[in-house]
Order: structure tokens, then sequence, then C-alpha cells
């Protein structure tokens, strides 16, 4: 028996990703139906049907850092859709005509499996797209929690829609849900979501060995292998290099030090994915965390229903100021954050028409310096490279301010 | 004098803040605030309390822009607006739903800029047919009325929301008669009319403006075959502002005919249940039985072939959409009913707009080449 190379993590990402495309094209082949979800759904249930998933979020992003997005923008604003509404949804609406792209192909879907708990959007988008093939739509709608926790109405409305959804699976499978099954994959979402977790919170140590824009890259899969055996490898895996580095006492780059720590809120800016990487670093800023950790952190009890639909209408996105102020404030305070730089997505109305008020809190709160930059998630027009470069150097000025009122025992 | 009644209407819907004053004044009544769509002001009416329409308004932009960036819905940011210039430090509560990704983080803006209000945040089911849905929606209207119990310091009895029940009803039903009938008089309830009528029931007691509806409605049904001559249109989007527009069609012959506007049929084309008892059972029915609204969850997409139906029942020369610029859930539905309109040879015209807009060229020339073509 060959012995097994032994892979990075790095490496297995990408083995993983191209194995998640193809597997997804060849079922497509094979006659199998294959499914559409957003990024933070409850896809135990899919999992636990067989069904193959993939996500168009994730392949919108991979299309955008390909600097491939305008084909199909361009295409979809030529049908009518306005250049305002969310940019993963242009991709994706022209993706639906086009059916290639460079970056990466998928098959086309006989199922939707959408959820509200991300934004608005998803539902509208996912209509269109349902409409347009005549596929069926599941949809979980999870109210916007304006209290700081999640009410109990919300959580039984949920729960509702859960006991739907399996309903729904079976029609479209012609197959009875197997509980057992389901449950397994609750585990190793659990599990899963805890590697995740483990590994992202390498960044509280100083230097990181995180490099906050490779954590970008592996959320891909927390998107999409949160209950899978792969999913699962690939986190613990990166947790054990990321445990080495750090007890190495290696930062994020091998050619640069960590200088200055910081959040980064909002999705990235992929087509300008390599430009604002190599800005922050050349002033030594690294990303050593974001909201994103936690929202992918979907842990509870296996088999509670009422569980998972608090874990699923849990997540930043769809919680209210109070709460957001207090993870914010939680990471900076954990994560030894220096400066925030918020990303004012012309796609996310739903983080964008928070974040002055957000800013405002945790200047007040933990007198931590940010700035605010426009850009989009996908659609390249919007970035401004001097714009970026100069609030960049904004922050540098105040962190570097902080640090030496701090040296001098003034702060 | 029906006709007279029509000039009250159309002065009371054009001018807002002043219809909203003589209710204050007239009926003694607690003013409630209350955002776009379909709040429900049952809950508020049964308080004793007149639910007032919070639909923006024509005028700069400057305090808001402390919460919101320019690419947000101008309702929303002149709403944030007013609030932050003391407009609304009469009313006694405020209810926002949260329809759509801005609205869920105005309820959260709104809070800070109106604090001495207390603001009552709820949501509406998506999954509106769903048994989990109508079972959400009764506790959500529960809950409403519970805060308002607390912000009003009085109890809203089940018997004072069913009577609430009736004269909304009685609104719906008015509503439907005067739009079926304005649509055979264009010549007596122009565009410009027919949408102020409309809009002053924003403002006004429902109970004093259902009657007043209904002397236009007995004053139309009074009168004989209609000598209109121009374009019949239907309207969809959320409303028609600013008014400047209104004028434009008129100038151009054009009569609104039928409406799928939020403020306009949308709100009273659904009838009430008879069959159901529970005033709340009612109103989760009547949320249960929306069809082919913007937001609402509609994986058919019914909104379209409605639109086409429109247009041939009410023998309309052509479709107007009405776009409010950076309305995320009415942009995603305007690619699909376009190509069912077009496939249908419904003639559409496209007007993009935010409530701040001051020059009206662009739109006079587009209005104008439309009707051309039209001929």
């Amino acid at each position: 028996m060959a012995e097994e190379v032994k892979l990075t993590s790095k490496e297995l990402l990408n083995q993983l990703t191209a194995k998640h495309y193809q597997g997804a094209l060849e079922a497509k082949a094979e006659g199998k139906p294959v499914v559409w979800a957003t990024s933070i759904c409850p896809d135990e249930l899919l999992a636990a049907m067989d069904l193959t998933t993939v996500y168009p979020e994730n392949h919108a992003a991979a299309i955008g850092a390909r600097k491939e997005a305008m084909t199909f923008i361009e295409h979809a604003e030529g049908r009518g859709y306005s250049s305002d509404i969310c940019s993963y949804a242009r991709v994706n609406m022209g993706y639906v005509d086009i059916k290639h792209a460079e970056a990466q192909d998928i098959p086309m879907p006989d199922l939707i499996f959408s959820s509200t708990n991300i934004c608005h959007t998803v539902l509208k988008w996912y209509e269109n797209i349902a409409k347009e093939l005549h596929i069926p739509l599941i949809l979980f709608d999870m109210p916007f929690n304006h209290t700081y926790d999640v009410s109990d109405n919300c959580t039984k409305y949920i729960r509702g829609q859960l006991e739907n959804a399996i309903s729904q699976l079976e029609d479209f499978t012609g197959r009875k849900m197997d509980y057992d099954k389901l449950a397994q994959k609750m585990d190793m979402n659990n599990a899963t979501c805890q590697w995740w977790k483990k590994a992202t919170d390498w960044g509280k140590v100083k230097p990181s060995p995180l490099n906050g824009f490779d954590m970008f890259n592996y959320m891909a899969m927390i998107v999409c292998m949160r209950n899978s055996e792969d999913g699962h490898k690939l986190f613990k895996l990166w947790y054990e290099e990321l445990k080495q580095k750090a007890e190495e006492g290696k930062g994020p780059w091998n050619s640069a030090e960590e200088q200055y720590r910081i959040i980064w809120d909002g999705i990235a800016c992929w087509p300008h994915l390599s430009t604002t990487f190599k800005t922050l670093k050349k002033y030594g800023i690294n990303m050593v965390t974001s909201t994103y950790p936690s929202s992918w952190y979907k842990v509870y009890e296996t088999n509670d229903l009422d569980g998972m639909a608090k874990a699923y209408t849990g997540n930043y996105a769809n919680r209210n100021l109070n709460y957001g102020e207090d993870l914010i404030s939680g990471l900076i305070k954990d994560f030894g954050v220096e400066g925030v730089v918020f990303h004012s997505n012309r796609s996310c109305k739903l983080m964008d028409f928070r974040c002055y008020e957000v800013q405002r809190r945790i200047t007040d709160k933990m007198g931590v310096p940010s700035v605010i930059f426009d850009g989009d998630q996908t659609d390249p027009r919007v970035f401004s490279e001097a714009q970026f470069e100069t609030r960049i150097q904004a922050l540098v000025e105040m962190m570097e301010k902080n640090k030496e009122l701090k040296r001098r025992g003034d702060l | 004098m029906y006709k007279d009644t029509i000039e009250k209407l159309t002065a009371a819907g054009l001018n807002p803040g002043k219809t909203i004053a003589e209710t204050k004044k007239e009926t003694g009544k607690d003013l409630v605030g209350v955002f776009p769509i379909r709040t429900p002001e049952e809950v508020v009416y049964a308080a004793g309390c007149v639910p007032i329409g919070m639909w923006g308004g024509h005028t700069e932009i400057t305090l808001a822009d402390k919460y919101l960036q320019s690419f947000c819905c101008s309702i929303m940011r002149i709403n944030l607006e007013y609030a932050l210039r003391g407009v609304y430090h009469d009313v006694k509560a405020v209810l926002i739903p949260t329809f759509c990704d801005t609205m869920k983080c105005i309820v959260e803006n709104w809070k800070l800029a109106l604090p001495q209000v207390p603001t009552i945040a709820f949501a509406y089911p998506q999954h509106h047919k769903l048994q989990a849905g109508m079972e959400f929606t009764i506790d959500e209207i529960k809950r409403v009325k519970h805060e308002l119990e607390l912000a009003l310091h009085k109890i809203i009895t089940n018997e004072e929301v069913e009577e609430a029940f009736h004269v909304y009803e009685d609104w719906r039903k008015t509503m439907r008669e005067f739009t079926a009938l304005a649509a055979q008089h264009p010549e007596i309830i122009t565009a410009k009319k027919r949408y102020a009528i409309i809009k002053a029931g924003c403002y006004m007691d429902k109970a004093v403006y259902t009657k007043l509806v209904k002397e236009i409605n007995e004053g139309l049904k009074s009168e004989g075959p209609s000598t209109f001559k121009g374009t019949r249109a239907i309207v969809t989007g959320i409303m028609m502002e600013p008014v400047d527009v209104l004028d434009i069609f008129e100038e151009n012959n054009i009569a609104i005919v039928g409406d799928d506007l939020a403020i306009g049929s949308r709100l009273w084309r659904t009838p009430a249940r008879e069959d159901v008892e529970d005033v709340y059972q009612k109103m989760a029915y009547m949320i249960r039985d929306i069809e082919g609204d913007t937001f609402f969850f509609d994986p058919e997409k019914k909104k379209g072939q409605m639109l086409i139906d429109m247009t041939k029942a009410l023998h309309a020369d052509a479709c107007i959409v009405m776009m409010m610029k950076f309305c995320d859930p009415e942009e995603y539905d305007y690619p699909i009913y376009k190509a069912e309109l077009a496939k249908a040879g419904v003639p559409e015209l496209y007007l993009e707009f935010d409530q701040q807009l001051s020059s009206f060229e662009q739109i006079r020339t587009r209005v104008q080449s439309f009707t051309e073509m039209l001929v």
C-alpha cells in the first residue's frame, strides 16, 4: 500500500474545491438532481437526502476573483437587472443564461434552497431563478432579529419551516428522510464548525499565524462542507497548521511582519483581492478576524430542530445593532484588534446601512480607530484603489498614534 | 357636490403635513406613525389612534447621511431625515415592518433617530401561506398590539380590534369600488387626482375618509358615459412621486385606470375571508391570501400575469413602471414581468425615480415619445 502523501491544508483546500465542483458536474451528467443553496442555510437536510449541492455565492466570488464578473453582470443588466442590486445575484443571473465561466462551471439547478438569514435579497434572487428554470424553491424565511435575542415566535416559525422543508424534500426526492443520517450530518456539522472556530481563533495570538485573507479562501469550504468528512478533515488540518505556526512564533506572512491587527468588516472585494491584500500587507496590516467566524459557527444539539432554527437565524447579519456592537467589541478585545476596516459594499445594503452606527459605537466604546471604503464584492467598477490606499494610510496614522499613546502609558 | 369632495381629498393627498394637522385637530385622537407597507393599522385604530402613513416626502437630505449611504431608498432616507428634524416628535409610537434589507437597518437606526418615541418593529412571514406562517402573523400582530398598549398606556380589547377591522374592511371595499369607478371616468378622476385621493387616506381617520370616498363613488355612478379619449394606462410600483410626474401624465393625456402600487390597490385588493370568525385569523388569512405582491414570497411570480390580466380587463393601452430607485424587491421583479409584458404585447414604459428628483425634462420627453408611439 502506497504511503499517503501528506497535503498542506491549502493543497487540500484546492483539491476539495476541485472535487466539490467536479462531483456536482458529474452528478448532473449522471442525471442526478442538483441543488443551489445559499451560503448559510440548514443544508444538513440536503446532505441527509444525499443531494448534490452547489453554492452560487461561492461561485460568483470565484468568478469575481478571476476578474470575469463583468461578462455576467453586463448580461444581467442587459436583461433589466438594476446595477444597484447585489452583484453576486447579477453574476449568477448572467451565468444562468451564459452557462460557462472560465473560472469554474457549475451545473444548472433542479431545486433551490434559500435562506433569508443572510439577506432578503436571496429571496427575490432565487424566486426569479426558480421561475425562469421552472424548478421548485425551498425557502427559509428567517425574520430579522430586531430584539437582542432570537425570539420564541421566530424559533417556532422557523422550526415549522424546517419541518415543511423536510416534507418538500421528501416530495422532491420521492424518498423518506433518514433521520439517523440527518443526526449524523448534524453531528458532523457541529464538529466541523468547532474546528472552524478553533482554527480562526488562532488569530488571537500575537503575531497572528492566521492571515485573514486566507480565511476568505477557507470560508468557501465552511459554506459548502460543514457536514462532510472532507470539511471536517480540512479545518482540523488548518487548525493544526496554525497551532504549529503559533507555537513557532510565526506570523501571517513569511516576507513581512505583522505590525497592525485589524478587523475587516464585510465581504472581500473579490475582483480587487490582490490589491486590497497587498495594500494592507505593505503597511504590515493583518486582518486577524471578522464577523465571519461566528457566522458559520452553527452549533446546536443534534436532533434539536428548535436549536437548529435558532442557530441558523442567529448570525451577525440577522441581528440588531446592539448585538453587532457587542460582537465586534468582543472581537476587538479578544483578538487584540487595533483598527477596523468597514467595507461599504454596494451589493450589501443589510451590512451597509448599519455600519456608520457600528463604527461610531466601537469608536466610543473601544477607542479603536476605523475607516470606511467604497467597494463591491464582485462588481469591479465600484472600487477605487486610490481611495482604498488613502483610507488605509489614515487608519495607519490613527493606529500608530494609539500605539504611541500606549507606549507612553497615556492609553 | 361630490366634485368638491374630489378637490378636497386631492388637496389633502397633496399636502400631507396640513392634512395630518387637521386630522389631529378634528378627531382629537393621538397619532401613530406607520411605515410602509401594509402595517396592521387596524390595531392602531383599535387603540383609538389615527395611523399616519410615513411615505417620505420631497426634501433635501442632510441629517440622515449620519446613518445611511446615498444608495438607499429615498422613502427611508427622508423618513429618517424627518425624524432627525423633529417632524415626528408628536407621534405616540412608530410601527416599522422589516420587509427588505433596508428596512431591517432602518428599524435599528430609527430607534436612535427618534429615541423618545417607541419603535415597534415587526415582520410578516414570507411563508404567508404555511400554517407556521399564519401562526407567526397572529403572534406578531398580538405582539404589536401588546407593545402599543405599553406605548399608549391603555388596554386594546379584542372587540376594539374587531370594530377597527370592520372600519378597514369597509375602507378596502370602498377603495375597490373607487378604483373601478375611476377607471370608467378618467375625464373626472385624472391621474393626479386618483393618486392624491388615494394618498389622502394615509393621513386621515379611515372612517372619515371612507365616508368621503363613498360620496365620490356615488357621484361617479351618476355620471353618463365617459368622454375620455386619451391613453389608458395601468401602473406598477411603490408610489407615483414626485407628483410632478403626474402633471406630465396629464399633459400627455394619460389616465391611470388600474394600479399595482404599494400606495394603492395592493392595500385593498385582497378581500377578507367571510368564513373566518376570529379577527386575528382574519388578518392572518388576509396576509395568506395575498398574491403577486413584490413584498411577499411568490415563487410563481404571478405579478406579470396579473398586470397582463389587469391591462386586458381595464382595456388599458400600456403599463407604466414607476421604479423606486434602490428598492431591491421591486428591481428584482422587473426583468421577469418586463419579459412577460413584452411577450403578451403590452407596451411598457419604465420610469426610474426617487422622491428627491427635481428635474423632470428627461421623464417628460420619454412620456411624450411613449404616447406618440402608442398612437
